[in-house]
């Protein structure tokens, strides 16, 4: 990105620097620390310099926000055209209690919706199965029906307003209840915005919340695909996830690499369906964590936008919005602490700062309570109100990727996208995503990765503000939120009226037709629809599936 | 005879842990125990298991089990990973594949460290045979640590070794020739639905026909899909065709005097070595020979022969 | 011979984080314990079962979905209903601390939280191993 003569010129006016300036100063001010290392093991030197970029040409490299190869943005004015969508993860307790939370966030100014559902519903099970024992709405809401799903959206304008949820094994069917919801208030299909988490190959690397095995849990989400640029055009079907790798425990490099690798998995089977790559690509979107490392964080984002591009290209797509990575991020649940929560605000701020530079659509800030239990309402209100702060008063909206073009940032970039490819290399030689998977190495790579971080602060070579230092003895003491006790008889006396008052021979025909195509290959989506429709629940439909596809067992990785 | 004991051969669960866990820290009451009921044992089939990491071990076990138990037989598993020796601890995570067995009431599980024995196994692991075995169980099967040449001491313990494999080890059987590779009864190829299975059946069987040539049984190379139970209940079969081959031919009471023969040894080894380095008196001796070693004042088999000397007196 | 001390880590009910349960197993491991980990979805039954045949000192529940109330005095009362009354119960997770006195009036000795060191657990361990 300079020219030979100037680039030489600064090569011997760094080393004269660094043998005069420098040195003398080291002799007498020595460095904090023998080596800055970020959290993917790098190390990071004391200054960047044009050399250390050198390299890059600027319009292959970097080029402009909206075109190829999208490093500086995927629009080409970003948040000075639109700001990211403001989307709090949120639900617990019943669909009547959430609604009230949704409504709540709505009036401060959320922009997007966001569901967490509950144990049993996250694993297809309904309130009151003798698995879901003491789970019911302790960290998600429970919808086991259609009725839930109705009540959950009572009074929102959800033709208006674009849902998140976060569901993988059963995530077919909760869409079928969103869809068929919308249906009956008579929105159409066109009309009907979100995105569905749908992204089994981390669940069984890192979130282990999967019912079936690898091959099934594949059919059933290239069936979403299918169904959704057909049917539900403004619908991500999928939201490849690298959060919950990160919350594992991985490092950057880790979370962009198994992340990206999940993503070009889902894309090649895709297409070894026969699907079009540029039909359904462009309702792919991602899903990234944000950390404590600032800047690795945001030459993270930068990566994934290139490599993504490269890699789509290299699949065959040719249409720009097939190429360009679209994310929602949440900053850091790991990172958060017990001690001292109010800290935990400045820890979200500095989190949210990173991805909103690092250019991404949609954020969710984590409640300064969250490593006690769900967010209360006025926790709540400070995390949307952090993001509020940011885009309003912090000036950073001003300007697309301001970042860019700072020595360190593209250097970072670089190196997490050159380590990202060794991983894709080494995933290659084991055999492929899935074979890895069952061989256990990316799981193995996430215990490590924990296991160094967690003795890093034991060993207090890496500082944990008010756990390993600057630690106070006061009581912790915040309001934590409560749950509807009456909320869980109330959900099982309402499935039991659903059950004897729906139509239940329409309800056994369409189980019996969901079973045949279970067992056949056609797109699964309409014959769950059917099964919405009919009130099925949540969990007689999953256990449809659980008989024709088994259940997996994950291998034994510590 | 002592509550422990007959406790124990009455199959109660809580005893059996018990006497385990005394047995393998070598305390007395153990002893005791263990004089009690050894008249109670013998009619166990013990299958040991053994073969390379990743290879499916513990699914494999798990399926196997199931079988025995539609059977109605009553099954004990030895489940062994290595002791650390830096720490001193183990991460014992068999259990985990046999997660659904817990509350079988006809299967007892134990997770057992090698602290610090070599060979696979563990020092205790005879007696936890036998515990099993006065408890009423029919089969008992020993998952050992195989990693390659050292690990076969489950040929001393087991009535039928098998040897786990995967499709694709490749040069790896070669190279494994000796040790592992000679030991088994059966040879199980687990993962057979990855590429390179026939492959490696060829391989295991040339092996077989170059070190086997004089004995009269052809050992059987399986191929088993554990986690989707293919294969197994065949393999189960071969396991009973086995045990018939030893009673028949006599086999089956040579292997077991060989086992008594181990276990009479460790039993020796053990109380032994306990003796030498535990007694409090004996053990200011001790420690003061070492120190005259260290400052060459005296060479260690003399100083063996003293020990050795008060002993045999 | 030492005795070493045997733990169960077990995480009980539907919750899939996994991330501190193995690392404690480790820090345990490391330690000198023999750690019997038996990994997700674990029902209250399967744990204890698990600990008899394990004859375990002490037994880890890790939980992060919020069930604690239910599923870790679920494991102390089956203990107490067989008559077990020797094996330490301890437990982790994401856990309020106003929950704490019911959880250990019902008997899990104590709970560990997000930011504990893993020596801590250790030593708390070490001391209160009841035999």
């Amino acid at each position: 990105m300079i020219g030979k003569n100037e680039l030489d010129n600064i090569k011997k006016k760094q080393s004269d620097w660094e043998k005069n300036c420098y040195s003398n100063h080291i002799k007498t001010h020595s460095e904090r620390k023998k080596k800055f290392v970020n959290l993917s093991g790098n190390e990071i030197k004391s200054l960047y310099t044009p050399d250390d970029i050198a390299h890059l040409d600027y319009i292959k490299d970097l080029g402009f926000p909206g075109e190829f190869p999208f490093l500086r943005g995927v629009h080409p004015t970003m948040y000075r055209g639109r700001l990211w969508t403001m989307r709090m993860f949120s639900g617990f307790g019943s669909a009547e209690e959430t609604n009230q939370r949704y409504k709540y966030l709505l009036k401060h100014g959320e922009t997007g919706l966001s569901v967490a559902f509950d144990y049993p519903t996250l694993y297809g099970y309904d309130t009151g199965h003798k698995l879901a024992r003491g789970e019911f709405g302790k960290c998600g809401v429970a919808i086991s029906s259609l009725q839930d799903m109705e009540i959950l959206f009572r009074g929102i304008p959800i033709d208006k307003i674009t849902t998140s949820m976060t569901i993988n094994g059963p995530a077919a069917i909760v869409w079928g209840f969103y869809i068929a919801n919308a249906e009956n208030r008579g929105i159409n299909r066109g009309s009907i915005g979100g995105t569905i988490q749908n992204d089994i190959l981390k669940e069984y690397i890192a979130q282990k919340s999967y019912i079936f095995p690898p091959e099934p849990s594949m059919r059933l989400i290239v069936d979403t695909f299918e169904f959704g640029y057909k049917e539900i055009p403004r619908w991500n079907t999928i939201s490849i996830s690298g959060y919950h790798i990160r919350e594992a425990g991985s490092t950057a490099v880790q979370e962009l690499a198994f992340t990206l690798g999940d993503g070009i998995e889902y894309v090649k089977w895709a297409i070894k369906r026969g699907l079009n790559i540029d039909d359904f690509a462009p309702r792919l979107s991602y899903f990234f964590n944000s950390h404590n490392d600032f800047f690795e964080e945001i030459a993270k984002y930068r990566a994934a936008r290139r490599i993504w591009a490269k890699e789509l290209k290299k699949l065959g797509a040719k249409k720009p919005r097939s190429l360009l990575m679209r994310f929602h991020t949440q900053t850091a649940g790991c990172t958060l602490t017990s001690q001292q929560p109010e800290i935990n605000v400045t820890r979200v701020t500095l989190q949210a700062l990173a991805a909103i530079l690092g250019g991404t659509q949609s954020l969710h800030t984590n409640s300064m309570d969250e490593a006690l239990a769900l967010p209360s309402e006025k926790a709540a209100r400070v995390a949307l109100r952090t993001q509020q702060i940011i885009a309003e008063e912090s000036g950073v909206t001003n300007t697309v990727d301001p970042l860019g073009g700072s020595y360190y940032i593209e250097w970072l970039t670089d190196k997490m996208e050159e380590e990202t490819y060794n991983y894709f290399d080494q995933v290659e030689r084991i055999g492929g995503v899935i074979p890895a998977i069952e061989k256990g190495f990316f799981q193995r790579e996430i215990a490590e990765a924990a296991y160094k971080y967690q003795r890093e602060i034991d060993n207090k070579d890496r500082t944990i503000v008010g756990v390993n230092d600057y630690t106070t003895e006061e009581e912790i003491s915040i309001p934590i939120l409560e749950m509807d006790e009456k909320g869980e008889e109330r959900q099982i006396n309402r499935l039991k009226k659903l059950r004897k008052d729906r139509n239940n021979s329409k309800f056994e025909r369409c189980i019996a037709a969901l079973k045949k195509a279970a067992e056949g290959d056609e797109n699964l989506m309409p014959f769950i629809l059917d099964c919405v429709h009919s009130y099925a629940t949540l969990g007689e439909t999953c256990q449809v599936l659980r008989d024709v596809f088994g259940e997996y067992v994950e291998p034994a990785v510590y | 005879m002592n509550d422990i004991a007959s406790n124990v051969l009455k199959g109660e669960p809580r005893s059996i842990a018990r006497l385990i866990t005394l047995a393998e820290n070598n305390d007395p009451v153990a002893t005791d125990a263990m004089k009690a009921i050894h008249a109670n044992t013998g009619s166990a089939h013990v299958i040991g298991i053994t073969g390379v990491m990743g290879s499916g071990k513990s699914t494999l076990i798990y399926e196997l089990t199931r079988e025995f138990r539609k059977k109605g037989l009553k099954v004990g598993i030895i489940a062994i990973d290595p002791t650390s020796p830096f720490s001193g601890g183990a991460l014992l995570g068999d259990r985990i594949r046999m997660t659904e067995l817990a509350t079988d009431d006809g299967v007892f599980i134990r997770s057992m460290g090698t602290r610090g024995m070599l060979g696979g196994l563990t020092s205790a692991v005879y007696d936890v045979v036998e515990i099993l075995d006065a408890s009423g169980k029919d089969i008992i099967i020993v998952e050992t640590v195989g990693v390659g040449q050292a690990e076969v001491d489950v040929i001393k313990i087991a009535d039928t070794t098998l040897v786990v494999l995967v499709p694709g080890l490749g040069d790896a059987i070669q190279t494994i020739k000796a040790g592992i590779m000679e030991i088994a009864d059966i040879y199980v190829v687990n993962k057979a639905d990855r590429a390179g299975v026939e492959q490696s059946v060829a391989e295991i069987e040339s092996l077989i026909d170059i070190t086997c040539s004089e004995k009269d049984r052809k050992i059987p190379v399986m191929t088993t899909v554990a986690k989707d139970n293919i294969g197994t209940s065949d393999l189960v079969k071969e396991i009973e065709n086995h045990k018939s081959y030893l009673k028949k031919t006599k086999m089956f009471d040579v292997q077991r005097r060989k086992r008594y023969e181990a276990e009479l040894v460790e039993i020796i080894r053990k109380r032994l070595m306990n003796f030498i380095f535990d007694e409090s008196t004996f053990k200011g001796k001790v420690e003061s020979l070492i120190d005259q070693i260290s400052k060459k004042e005296v060479d260690p088999y003399t100083a063996s022969e003293e020990i050795l000397g008060k002993i045999l007196k | 011979m030492e005795r070493k001390i045997r733990v169960l880590v077990a995480k009980p009910g539907l919750d899939g984080h996994d991330r501190g349960a193995k690392i404690v197993a480790r820090a345990l491991r490391d330690a000198g314990m023999e750690v019997i980990y038996t990994g997700l979805h674990q029902t209250t039954d399967m744990i204890v079962e698990t600990a008899i045949q394990e004859d375990v000192d002490v037994i880890g529940l890790s939980l992060l979905s919020g069930a604690h109330m239910t599923l870790f005095i679920d494991v102390t009362k089956l203990l107490k209903d067989k008559g077990i009354d020797n094996v330490l119960v301890v437990g982790g997770g994401i856990v309020p601390e106003e929950d704490i006195p019911e959880l250990k009036k019902a008997g899990v000795a104590g709970v560990f939280g997000p930011g504990t060191h893993c020596d801590d657990i250790v030593n708390f361990i070490k001391t209160n191993v009841k035999r």
